[in-house]
């Protein structure tokens, strides 16, 4: 573990603290309106009110209706949930069956959770 | 019947797609199926990929039917600057609204599975190309990566499953390519699903030179040739060498063609070598072989003939100044595109591939004689029997073709004259043989006819001169045969 100066330490707390600020923009791509595409939706929608209040963006993309959308964001699985931002760019294909891994894998900061290394 | 075709037999009525690949629907009996799937696996650099490219690409330029490539490898960019060398020009072919290409990335460091799902993003790309296209064909390149990018088997699996009977509901043709794996035909065992058709790609090293070769593993529905075949890739393509059954069955003409030199026409009754039939003029150094075949090619070009000269030991303008001092104006012919050189160093390449360039010369240049000088220069490249084959297949060939050939041998003087080196005489219909005999101070060239299958011959040997206005022999007239 290397040993970290006072002026490294005060660049992580401050990316931590924007980081809990961070704005996210997300896109969710789904094939119709079966009943699998709206229980996807419900849930995606659902998780970015309980942890992204207020600082989210989720456009939601029917591939039936926009083809060529898919393309560009490379989509080949549904449903697929893009996260544009925060850099990196990720996808995260399957309707949220595991929270958790959606949590860590957006790297959400919140208050209540310990802040990852 | 039509010495170039070979009779296309249909079996119990599988429809077929063309391919357009040079010898490649001759195995398969006229193409791939129709409508179904066909796998196409092998290694890396094998092939495959330009295999179902030109199976598209083919498909539009010679069948007008539009095709859909969808890449997991390589970006459309990537493959359109690859197969550009080949005078495909696929943003020309988009353009044209005949060709569709998806670049697909499954990179497993983007992708997070979190739950259930399935590919039929996937799907709705693929439909979106061939709706737009009107596709009759498709590829798919490779089906490898998916295995690769996504963790979840049993939903891989499955919607494979669903993919090829979508397929087969959409009527297109398609070709899928795979990864040939350790123990089992493809590394994740896609020959599960799709097994109408299995063609299998090699690429191997023998002899220190690199050979390609293609096999039909299986063919359901269809009759198919089972032997490995040997291809070449070149700038128009991959070529397969279809080598066809060693059956004795070629039409017999009673035609004649000159020999090049008048005199000897006369001892093979005033006319000459029938027509595809296969000569072989031995002689140990210098006792005047390449001249007696260059005649031969000159007077093949006079009277009207294209002339493919094989030559495996001289560069083409040598040989053309060592025949112009015996008379024989090569170079006109040349010149006026009758007579062409495939001159080659014979360790360029396998036996197996200078078959391949051979056959691919005789499709461009359609010639209906043919020299190899000598023969005996592949004896570096193979064994006695493989080169024997080799011959075999070529002389098979030419034969089908209504070509007639000369090959000229060189013997060692130790051996004896009478041996070949390659023990090819058997694949001959005639046989001439050239010496040299010291006599006091005198050298006489002499020629002696060994055999001559079907044609009455002079069995005099006879005496002949090189002089600077061609071959000529001493007797006037031969003795009675």
């Amino acid at each position: 573990m290397p040993i970290r100066t006072k002026g490294q330490t005060k660049t992580i707390i401050a990316a931590a603290k924007k980081m809990k600020r961070a704005r996210y923009v997300l896109r969710l791509f789904i094939a119709g309106l079966s009943p699998r595409s709206t229980e996807a939706i419900r849930r995606v929608t659902a998780f970015c009110e309980e942890y992204l209040a207020n600082r989210y963006e989720l456009e939601i993309v029917d591939i039936y209706q926009k083809p060529d959308l898919m393309r560009g964001e490379q989509i080949i699985a549904v449903p697929t949930l893009v996260k544009h931002l925060p850099a990196p760019l990720h996808r995260f294909i399957g309707s949220i069956d595991n929270e958790e891994k959606l949590l860590s894998g957006l790297d959400v900061q919140l208050s209540t959770r310990p802040v990852k290394s | 019947m039509n010495p170039m075709k070979k009779p296309i037999t249909q079996n119990s009525g599988i429809a077929k797609c063309p391919t357009g690949i040079r010898g490649l629907d001759e195995i398969i009996f006229g193409g791939l199926p129709r409508g179904r799937p066909t796998l196409l696996c092998g290694g890396t650099g094998c092939g495959k990929t330009l295999l179902a490219m030109e199976f598209i690409v083919r498909g539009i330029r010679e069948f007008n039917e539009p095709g859909v490539f969808m890449a997991f490898e390589e970006t459309a960019d990537e493959l359109a600057a690859n197969v550009a060398s080949l005078g495909f020009d696929l943003p020309a072919l988009e353009r044209r609204k005949k060709f569709a290409i998806d670049y697909v990335r499954i990179e497993r460091s983007e992708i997070e599975e979190i739950g259930h799902y399935n590919l039929e993003g996937l799907f709705v790309r693929l439909a979106h190309m061939i709706h737009k296209v009107g596709a009759k064909r498709v590829a798919l390149d490779s089906l490898e990566a998916l295995f690769a990018g996504l963790s979840n088997e049993a939903v891989l699996r499955g919607e494979l499953r669903r993919l090829f009977r979508w397929l087969k509901d959409q009527r297109v043709t398609a070709v899928i390519t795979a990864e040939q794996g350790q123990n089992t035909l493809t590394r994740h065992g896609i020959e599960e699903y799709v097994s109408d058709c299995v063609i299998l790609l090699n690429h191997r090293m023998i002899n220190q030179v690199a050979t390609r070769h293609l096999r039909v593993v299986k063919y359901r529905g269809s009759a198919h040739g089972t032997d490995e075949y040997p291809t070449m890739i070149d700038e128009t393509g991959l070529r397969v060498l279809p080598i066809s059954s060693l059956g004795l069955d070629y039409g017999v003409t009673k035609e004649r063609v000159s020999t090049g030199v008048k005199a000897l026409d006369a001892t093979f009754g005033f006319k000459g070598y029938f027509r595809n039939s296969s000569v072989l003029i031995s002689g140990t150094a210098g006792t005047g072989k390449s001249s007696l075949a260059a005649s031969f090619a000159e007077a093949a070009c006079r009277h009207g003939e294209r002339c493919l000269y094989i030559a495996y030991e001289e560069a083409p303008a040598q040989i053309i100044r060592n025949m112009a001092s015996i008379g024989l104006d090569l170079s006109h012919w040349v010149g006026n595109g009758r007579l062409q050189f495939h001159a080659v160093r014979p360790t360029y390449y396998g036996l197996e591939q200078h078959l391949v360039a051979i056959h691919k010369r005789l499709e461009e240049f359609r010639p209906t004689a043919v020299v190899m000088d000598p023969l005996t220069n592949l004896t570096p490249i193979g064994t006695a029997p493989e080169i024997t084959a080799m011959l075999t297949r070529l002389v098979d060939f030419l034969k089908r073709r209504g070509i007639t050939a000369i090959f000229t041998s060189l013997t060692d003087a130790q051996r004896g004259q009478e041996q070949t080196s390659a023990g090819v005489s058997s694949l001959m219909d005639t046989w001439l043989l050239l010496r040299q005999v010291e006599n006091n101070d005198d050298r006489k060239r002499l020629l002696y006819i060994l055999k001559s299958r079907g044609m009455a011959h002079s069995s005099q040997v006879r005496e002949f001169l090189l002089t600077d206005k061609g071959i000529q022999f001493h007797d006037a007239a031969p003795r009675d045969a």
